[in-house]
Formats: structure tokens, C-alpha cells, sequence
């Protein structure tokens, strides 16, 4: 009898904690979403109360600068293609044992991390036209931006092909596959796997660098947030837009990053 | 055991007729030298894992081989295929010779000549190592396809052939994720028979396996020893051992020091080093 009913006494206790921690689980919730609901409103109603905000202007030029998104995503899509492809040649190469295929490769890793990706956009534009190398604006910032990012992510396939088990490569060889074969077959497709967390997070970093091809002209979403903003002197509000139409995009390709990463972690394996 | 034998392809007939200048007490049913190892020696650093290793293995023939952990059996067995680039000496398989040079090993042609033996020499491993982005089908095709040259087709029937030898034909459109580790070590085996080599390397294929999965890995290769496959076979479990082997041989610091029969190795073992080896096993 006795222990029956210390049985059922330890059950409703067990019940009891477990409904605690429940309950502090949704408080923490619900206090963290007040948290950022007071503090955007706070931020939107001492904009708005300084009188100096112009809503008519957002009305008017807000879908012009938000129609600079659709290059921003544009550029970022074909830079991220270019840059991938340049990052696999480029690891293949830092992991090379010949001198000059690997000094090559860690040059131009070593050229582009030390320099600021301004300066690389800006020297394909104006710099290379004195060598009678002109290229339009949009494909001399997809130029840089995949130039950049390449050198970046060549470090990330690197560490994704030595993360790659050494069976994989010797099972491989020992059924006679060639060295070009092993990696094509083997080891990259599993690297890829391991890398693409990373890539989406260098994709949703380049969303944001992005902006700095404004400076060439490129009719992007600052470029395009700038250049009314100015003409109108309303660059207050202008660049309000543009931030806020960087940071929505960067939340839905994180969230899209993050349920990826999710995914590949699960593994198949 | 004897079922599953009956579903083995025929990989040569048994009773094999007698090469000429063969010694008299070879079995009955082995037929030419198909892998030999002259002089190998092998070292890391100045540590000398293999101190010189005189190995014939002849075809249909299957040969255990035992030793405390450091004899350097594994290394011997990864230096035949070139895993291990042997330090000194030469390997031969199945008319393939190809001589120990570290000096040359990054050459194109050394590097031709190995992938030659490889060809000729199946290599299994105490992790499997199955592809794990393909299919077992897709494990299986791989090599047959792209590095024989073996037709889509031809090479899928192989795959299923030797599927079916293992006892995993249900199992070809599985991921090996899938799979349990005896199941991994099956499919691992019929890929490297998809490639019909002429001697199939076991690395302590059931060591990285739970005691109750070792013995469907060690049927089938037991399987494979009686319908006349060639093999080497780096191994701990001494049963086995007597049951499959033709031949036994007992490595300690990086030599042979004895081989033989099965029956007369484990029973009557001849040196010492070999009897204080065997008795951790007597009792067990």
C-alpha cells in the first residue's frame, strides 16, 4: 500500500516538473518575441514621431528600390555557381603535390583574401579598361564577387575533401579507379555533402557584400535605394528600404540554409 | 554452410590438374603461382614493420594469416596492392611484377603498373568502406564500368551474379546506411568479386563487427575458399582459419616464422613463438 501510493505520488511530481519546464519553455518564448516586438515598434515609432519620415516617398519609390532584389538575388545566384565550380579546381589544386599547380593556387587564394573585395570589384571596372579589357558593369561584378568568394570557399572544399574518410580513397584505389576517378566519383560527391552548410552560409554573407557593387553602377538594391534617395533628399527613408529588403532576405535564405543544414546533418550515412 | 555453397558460381574446378615442378605436398587442388612476394621489406621511419617476406600464393588456394597485432600481417597484405608502398623488394601478381621504389612511386608508369595489380587483386576491409552516396547496385558497377570498360549491362549482371553469391540480391537498391555491418561487408565483397579479380585481399574483414554478424561474413567466405577462390585473408578467428584454409601462415616481427596446414599449424605448430601465440587461443 504504502509504496503505491509513493508510486503515485513520485508520477505527479514527475508530472508537475515536467509541466514546469513546459511553462518556462513558452514564457521564455513569448518574452523573447515581446522583446523584438518592443524594440522594432520602439525603433519604427521614434522614427515616425521625429516628423521627419516621408511615407509618400516610400510609396512612391519603395517598389523601385525594391525591384533592385531580383538582381541582388540574380547577382548572388550566378556568383555562387561561378565561385563553387572556381573553389572545387581551386581545393583539387592547394591538395595538388605538384609545386606549380599548388603555388598557383594558394597565389590566388592568398592575392584575394589580402586584398578588400572593394577594390577587386573596382579594378575589374576601371582598372582593366587602361589594358583594354572593358567588361559591362553586371559581369565584372559577378566577376568579382565569384573571384572573391571562390578564394574563400577553396579553404571550405579543402577541409570538406580531407574531411572525406582515407577508406573512401583507398577502397577506391584498390579497385583500380585512376586518381581523376577517385575524386570525381569517390571523394568529391561526399565532400560536396559535407560543404554545402557551408556554402549556403557563404551565399547568405554574399547577399550582404553584394551591396558593394553598387559602386560600378550596377542598378542593385543600393544602388537603386541611393540614387533616389539622393535625388529626392530622402535618403533617410531610401536606405531604410534597402536595409530592411537585405535583412528579409538574408532571414529566408538562412531559414532555408539552416532546415538544409538540418537535413544533411540527419545524413545517410 | 553447404547450401550456400551450391549457389556459388564455378570459379574453377577443384581437384585442379598438377602444375609441373609443383612441390608434393601442395594440395591437390592449387594450381599456379598467382600472387608472389620477394624480399618485401617495408619500413616507417627506421621501423621496420616487414623484414623481408618470401610469399607464394598459388591459384585456389586460400591462405590464413595470423599474428599478434604489429606482426605486420595487415601491412603486408596493403603492400601487395600498394596500399603501402613497400620500402624494398618486388610483388608479382597474376603476372604483374612490379618493383618496390620509393624513389619512383609518384612516376606515371609505376603508378600504371600498381593500379594493374589492383586490377588483379580484390581488397576487402575491416570497415567496409562501401560507397556511401551509391546504391549496392551502384557500389558494384562502379569499377566494372569505368575502369575495365565492362558494358552497362554486363556489368549489372556481374553485380546481381555476385549479389546472389552473398546472399544480398534484395538488397540492390538499398543505400548501405541501410545496411548491418555483416550486410555492408557481404556487398563490399561482391564488389570486389564484380571486378573478377584473380585473389581476393581480406583485411580482418569481420574485426569491426558485432559477435553475432560475424559469421554470415565468414560463411560466405568460407563459401567462396571451397568453390576454389583464391584468397589471402589477414585474420583473428583461428575456427575459421582451420576450416577454409589451405594454408596458414604465423607472422611475428615482420617475418614468417611458420606456416603450414591448418591442421598441422594450429595443432602441431613447430616453434616457439607460434605455441605462445596459439595458446591465448585454446582456451577460448
Amino acid at each position: 500500500m504504502a509504496t503505491q501510493s509513493d508510486a503515485l505520488g513520485r508520477s505527479q511530481f514527475l508530472e508537475r516538473v515536467r509541466k514546469a519546464q513546459a511553462r518556462s519553455r513558452l514564457s521564455f518564448r513569448i518574452w523573447f518575441a515581446l522583446t523584438w516586438i518592443v524594440l522594432v515598434g520602439g525603433l519604427v515609432f521614434a522614427l515616425w514621431i521625429t516628423g521627419n519620415i516621408d511615407l509618400s516617398f516610400i510609396n512612391e519609390w519603395g517598389p523601385y528600390v525594391l525591384g533592385g532584389a531580383g538582381l541582388t538575388i540574380l547577382l548572388c545566384v550566378t556568383s555562387i555557381v561561378f565561385a563553387t565550380i572556381l573553389a572545387i579546381f581551386g581545393a583539387i589544386a592547394r591538395l595538388s603535390g605538384n609545386p606549380i599547380i599548388n603555388g598557383v593556387a594558394s597565389l590566388y587564394v592568398s592575392l584575394v583574401r589580402g586584398t578588400p573585395l572593394i577594390v577587386q570589384i573596382v579594378f575589374i571596372y576601371l582598372a582593366l579598361p587602361q589594358l583594354d579589357i572593358r567588361i559591362p558593369a553586371i559581369p565584372a561584378g559577378i566577376m568579382a564577387l565569384s573571384f572573391n568568394y571562390g578564394a574563400y570557399m577553396t579553404e571550405i572544399f579543402r577541409a570538406g575533401i580531407q574531411a572525406v574518410p582515407s577508406g573512401q580513397r583507398e577502397a577506391a584505389q584498390a579497385l583500380g579507379m585512376p586518381e581523376h576517378l577517385v575524386m570525381r566519383r569517390v571523394v568529391l560527391p561526399q565532400a560536396v555533402r559535407i560543404v554545402i552548410p557551408a556554402i549556403g552560409n557563404d551565399f547568405v554573407a554574399m547577399i550582404k557584400d553584394s551591396a558593394l557593387v553598387s559602386v560600378i553602377a550596377v542598378q542593385e538594391l543600393l544602388w537603386r535605394a541611393q540614387n533616389v534617395g539622393r535625388q529626392n533628399f530622402r535618403t533617410l527613408e531610401a536606405l531604410l528600404i534597402a536595409a530592411l529588403v537585405y535583412w528579409i532576405l538574408t532571414i529566408v535564405f538562412s531559414f532555408f540554409q539552416e532546415r538544409l543544414e538540418h537535413r544533411m546533418a540527419r545524413g545517410d550515412r | 554452410m553447404t547450401d550456400r555453397s551450391e549457389r556459388l558460381p564455378d570459379l574453377g574446378p577443384r581437384p585442379g590438374p598438377a602444375g609441373s615442378g609443383r612441390d608434393d605436398d601442395l594440395p591437390q587442388h592449387v594450381g599456379d603461382v598467382i600472387v608472389r612476394t620477394e624480399g618485401l621489406e617495408k619500413y616507417f621511419g627506421d621501423h621496420r614493420v616487414l623484414a623481408g617476406i618470401d610469399l607464394e600464393v598459388r591459384q585456389r588456394e586460400a591462405v590464413m594469416i595470423i599474428g599478434r597485432s604489429g606482426s605486420g600481417k595487415t601491412t603486408l597484405l596493403r603492400c601487395i596492392n600498394f596500399l603501402e608502398e613497400p620500402s624494398i623488394g618486388a610483388v608479382e601478381v597474376d603476372g604483374v611484377r612490379v618493383d618496390a621504389d620509393p624513389l619512383k612511386a609518384r612516376s606515371r608508369r609505376h603508378q600504371e603498373q600498381i593500379r594493374q595489380i589492383r586490377i588483379r587483386a580484390g581488397m576487402l576491409f575491416q570497415d567496409f568502406n562501401l560507397f556511401p552516396h551509391m546504391s549496392v547496385l551502384a557500389n558494384c558497377i562502379e569499377a566494372p564500368t569505368r575502369v575495365l570498360g565492362v558494358s552497362r549491362d554486363e556489368a549489372v549482371t556481374r553485380a546481381e551474379r555476385y549479389l546472389e553469391v552473398v546472399g544480398l540480391s534484395e538488397k540492390r537498391d538499398e543505400y548501405p546506411a541501410r545496411l548491418s555491418g555483416g550486410q555492408k561487408q557481404r556487398v563490399a565483397i561482391a564488389r570486389a568479386l564484380s571486378m573478377e579479380p584473380k585473389v581476393l585481399l581480406f583485411d580482418e574483414p569481420t574485426s569491426a563487427l558485432d559477435p553475432e554478424l560475424i559469421g554470415e561474413v565468414l560463411n560466405v567466405m568460407e563459401g567462396l575458399a571451397h568453390a576454389g577462390t583464391t584468397m589471402i585473408v589477414v585474420t583473428h578467428e583461428m575456427h575459421f582459419a582451420e576450416e577454409a584454409a589451405d594454408r596458414v601462415v604465423f607472422m611475428e616481427g615482420g617475418v614468417i616464422v611458420e606456416q603450414g596446414p591448418p591442421e598441422q599449424l594450429l595443432r602441431e605448430p613447430q616453434h616457439e613463438a607460434t605455441m605462445r601465440f596459439l595458446r591465448r587461443f585454446i582456451h577460448r
